[in-house]
């Protein structure tokens, strides 16, 4: 993610000897720049604008539509459309947690313990990205299949009976229910997690681990206490690269879900795509980028950290 | 307590290893299952094994087809948006410019950006324009998303480049061009190729917006998403197994072959 | 204005800065108006804490920074609006800059590639030979020692044969030792190769010890140039005489003046100080700082006061600190005229009865004693040494 603020030049007395060389050719930055701002701005900018002028049309394909300012759209969207907005929102934070629960280890174990090993365990995290993650998400049908060996394991432990009591399955199945939406969301996004948690805690020197030791610090204290407050730009920008894609996903739903479990990313899609009713899809999907900005800009400013990446 | 013991020593190491696992329980599924022979038109449940799928990788209607247009937008996304992103990238690092914010913005947004708002409304501006869906649809959608990626690799690499290189280069006689050329570009390539890798991998792999905005051409993932409801063959497993397997092994060599370059020079 | 004026009347190689100077848009002054003549084949060193403008004015003379006034002048020819790759000048960077995806060869070949010589094998060779580096052709920068690192640099840089060479802080990046015996190494370089060098650092010793003619540099101006032991006797100003070494500054008032020597009153004393060195008005009852250099001062135990001959310059005080480092044992002094009056003594004969509490006469031969206006700022220059 690009740094959103810019700090002025220092005016300290040593600035000159640090500054950036200054080119001559006034005007080359604005040609380097111009035709990938101009894609930018022309293939995502610009659709903005439309889909913000579809969302307050009225018509129908075959009379065609027309600009009548009919906000009730918005209204009538969110009205008919809320369970599956806050599931959305349950689903992916759910999957962020628990992608940030099992990824940091990971993230941990290939910063500090791995030795060797490092590179190995970084190709295998980075490699099934290459497996296309829909055949993927099409193998947990596979694992979670009723019946099968993770079921029967999970039923036999009586795990399922509280699940079931939770209301995140049904019964002796864990496909078509949240439970394995949830799963599918943590699976696919937990990579996203891992790489800017790893990052930030390769940064860390080792040393800084000695030293709490060496201050009367226990190891959970020194993960506490110095690990994770300097991982922090980590956690923040691996949370939101999970919770973004997750809020809007709809594949996992689909595949590994039921009606039950449908997202807002399935709504839109289906309006979209199916029932081809532009406005109320268009209003949908803003939203959902609304929304998302709010809790993204509001998460940002709480973390304090607003340089990231 | 020596058990409690050794397992309190390792947390982290047993924990990573099983974070680790779930994160490769898939590929293990995904290749034990292109040995199937599955009854029936969906490949969810083991049968017999069966080498046929690996022996007639092409032998499903429409999937090469579909897999050699994925990698043909896959290439030209990434070439695309590797050369916008890179001049971006030194743009925003080497030069002072006025809206520097506004052009931070716009790269940051499309990736604070769920996919599905992206694809609906690049969908809502084709509809508008009366363009044709397609191959060109999909491309531009590509390089669009792919873009913001390549321009945050190569800005990092860029930043953390010494000025005083470029400086030294112009000292020992080398124009502008030549400096560009011959020192500035080699030592940005890493960012850069890290960037096109990206590029590659998002615009092949990339199902919600391609959905959007394919109109009636099939990409590799369309395909697969199709096969969902009408019935998967074993073939998908061999493609992904395949990929799977060239990606480690890409990696591995080029991590060999940089180890023993380094160990000849030392 | 300041110039040095070449002892052969031959001008073909000097650096002729005149008027030059540097606004940043910020609208920082680096560099004020300055005027400086560096003579061909001399080793030239701008010496100066961070900040005051040293680096900057080495930067315009290689073209890496555009001056807002003034011109640059190679010999005969105008370089001020040359971009650097079309003037016979080249660097050797602070921290190197050798391009780390070339080995050693490459990089030290990249200028003569650029100018488009072909057969570059014989000369990178010789250049490497010069260096002592000609095992490690092959080898990446990042495989090398600093010491190595810097001496690579070097090369790169004189395998173009410059008119003049700028260094800029070429052995900040090293340790003590490994500075001491690569300082000796490039005076060595530049007396076998006879090429101009502008060394910039901050630290004195360096300075002193290489160059023939040192600027020193504050707050976008120079305070005074010459050669290592002028600045270090007779230093123009406050901050030249705390920034090269240290001094003993006391502040005192003109009595009277007789004979080519200046009588001053400084506490209850009287010290005498020669005219020729001092340069400010000498109306009686004028404030005058006077300086000695700590080294020139012999310290005598109170009792045996009497034994000191007449006609010197002395002070009483008690020792205050003492610590010994070998060659010399450096005392600090608290006196009437001058709290913390440093003192170095040479340990040839130690009198043991000197420790802190001991009551002592401080005296000096008047002829090392300097004057300075007294309308500067006494301690200036100290804190900018101290933070290096």
């Amino acid at each position: 993610m690009a740094t959103l603020t810019e700090a002025p030049p220092p005016l300290s007395p040593t600035a000159p000897e640090k500054k950036p060389p200054r080119r001559r050719g006034r005007f080359t930055p604005y040609w380097l720049l111009l035709p990938g701002i101009l894609w930018l701005l022309v293939f995502f900018a610009l659709p903005m604008i439309y889909q913000a002028s579809t969302s307050v049309q009225t018509g129908s394909l075959e009379t065609g539509y027309k600009v009548t300012w009919h906000f009730a759209t918005y209204w009538d969207a969110l009205a008919d459309y809320w369970p599956q907005f806050l599931r959305s929102i349950l689903y992916a934070g759910a999957a962020t947690i628990l992608c940030l629960v099992l990824g940091y280890p990971l993230a941990y174990l290939i910063a500090f313990r791995a030795g060797r090993w490092r590179n190995l365990i970084m190709v295998l995290v980075i490699a099934p990205f290459f497996t296309s993650f829909l055949i993927r998400t099409l193998a947990w049908k596979t694992i979670l299949a009723d019946g099968g060996p993770v079921v029967g394991a999970l039923n036999s432990l009586h795990v399922l009976d509280v699940t079931s009591w939770l209301g995140w399955t049904t019964g002796d199945r864990v496909l078509a229910t949240p439970l394995a939406v949830v799963c599918g969301l943590t699976y696919n996004f937990l990579p996203f997690m891992i790489l800017p948690l790893y990052t930030s805690l390769e940064r860390i020197d080792g040393r800084l681990h000695e030293a709490a030791g060496d201050l009367y610090a226990k190891p959970v204290t020194t993960f506490r206490k110095v690990t994770f407050p300097l991982s922090m730009p980590g956690v923040v920008s691996g949370t939101l690269l999970t919770f973004i894609p997750a809020a809007g996903d709809y594949v996992n739903a689909e595949l590994l879900g039921s009606t039950d479990t449908r997202m807002i990313g399935n709504v839109i899609q289906t309006q979209f795509l199916r029932i081809l009713d532009y406005p109320t899809a268009a209003a949908l999907s803003f939203i959902l980028m609304a929304a998302i900005l709010l809790m993204v800009t509001f998460y940002i400013r709480k973390s304090g950290t607003e340089d990231l990446v | 307590m020596a058990l409690v013991n050794w397992l309190k020593r390792h947390f982290v190491v047993i924990a990573g290893l099983l974070t680790l696992g779930y994160l490769l329980l898939p590929n293990v599924v995904v290749t034990v299952f292109s040995f199937n022979k599955p009854k029936g038109r969906f490949n969810y449940e083991w049968q017999q094994f069966s080498t046929d799928a690996w022996k007639d990788p092409c032998g499903v209607a429409d999937m090469c087809g579909s897999l050699s247009i994925s990698l043909q937008i896959a290439f030209w996304a990434t070439v695309g948006a590797t050369v916008l992103g890179s001049m971006i990238a030194f743009a925003l690092v080497r030069y002072r410019f006025r809206a520097r914010g506004t052009v931070n913005s716009l790269i940051f947004l499309p990736m604070a950006m769920p996919e599905v708002v992206m694809a609906a409304s690049l969908l809502t501006l084709f509809l508008n324009l009366g363009a044709q869906l397609g191959f060109w649809t999909i491309l531009i959608a590509h390089i669009m998303f792919c873009l913001s990626f390549v321009v945050v690799a190569v800005k990092a690499r860029v930043m953390s480049m010494d000025p005083r290189l470029e400086e030294a280069a112009r000292d020992l006689y080398a124009s502008p061009v030549q400096t560009f050329l011959r020192v500035t570009l080699p030592i940005a390539a890493p960012g850069i190729a890290a960037g096109a890798l990206l590029s590659f991998a998002l615009s092949f792999d990339d199902f919600i917006i391609t959905n959007f905005n394919a109109g009636s051409t099939v990409t590799f993932p369309m395909f697969v998403w199709g096969s969902a409801q009408r019935g998967t063959p074993v073939q998908i497993n061999v493609i992904g197994t395949t990929m799977f397997l060239v990606a480690v092994l890409l990696v591995l060599t080029s991590m060999v072959i940089s180890n023993r370059r380094n160990k000849q020079k030392a | 204005m300041i110039t040095v004026t070449n002892k052969n009347t031959e001008t073909g190689g000097d650096v002729r800065l005149s008027g030059i100077s540097k606004t940043y848009d910020n609208g920082f002054t680096a560099v004020q108006p300055l005027d400086l003549t560096v003579p061909q084949g001399s080793f030239f060193a701008l010496l100066g804490a961070s900040g005051c403008g040293k680096t900057t004015t080495l930067r315009m003379i290689a073209g890496l920074e555009e001056p807002t006034t003034g011109t640059v002048h190679l010999g005969d020819q105008e370089v001020t609006r040359l971009p650097p790759y079309k003037r016979p000048v080249n660097t050797v960077f602070q921290s190197y800059a050798l391009f780390p995806h070339l080995d050693i060869f490459e990089n030290v070949a990249f200028g003569l590639r650029r100018r488009g010589i072909k057969s570059v094998k014989k000369q990178v060779e010789d250049m490497l030979e010069l260096v002592q580096l000609g095992e490690q052709a092959r080898k990446k920068p990042h495989q090398l020692s600093g010491g190595q690192q810097q001496r690579v640099a070097v090369a790169r840089a004189l395998i173009n044969t410059p008119k003049v060479l700028l260094l800029d802080e070429p052995l900040g990046a090293l340790d003590l030792k490994l500075r001491r015996q690569m300082q000796l190494e490039l005076k060595r370089i530049q007396t076998e190769v006879g090429i101009t060098f502008v060394h910039v650092t901050h630290d004195q010793e360096e300075a002193m010890t290489m160059a023939d003619t040192v600027a020193v540099m504050n707050a976008g101006r120079v305070e005074q140039l010459g050669s290592p032991t002028d600045l270090y006797e007779n230093p123009n100003t406050t901050f030249v005489a705390n920034f090269l070494g240290t001094s003993n500054l006391i502040e005192a008032e003109v009595d009277s003046r007789s004979g080519g020597e200046i009588v001053l009153k400084a506490g209850g004393g009287k010290l005498v100080l020669p005219e020729a060195r001092y340069a400010g008005p000498t109306t009686t009852g004028g404030k005058v700082l006077v300086g000695v250099r700590p080294e020139k001062i012999a310290l005598t135990h109170a009792d045996e006061a009497g034994e000191i001959p007449v006609g010197r310059n002395r002070i009483t005080g008690k020792i205050a600190d003492s610590s010994f480092i070998g060659v010399s044992t450096q005392y600090v002094i608290d006196s009437p005229v001058c709290p913390e009056f440093e003192v170095y003594a040479q340990n040839i004969d130690r009198d043991d009865r000197l420790v802190p509490g001991a009551e002592v006469v401080l005296h000096w031969n008047p002829a090392h004693t300097f004057g300075l206006d007294a309308d500067q700022d006494i301690d200036a220059g100290i804190q900018e040494e101290a933070t290096v």
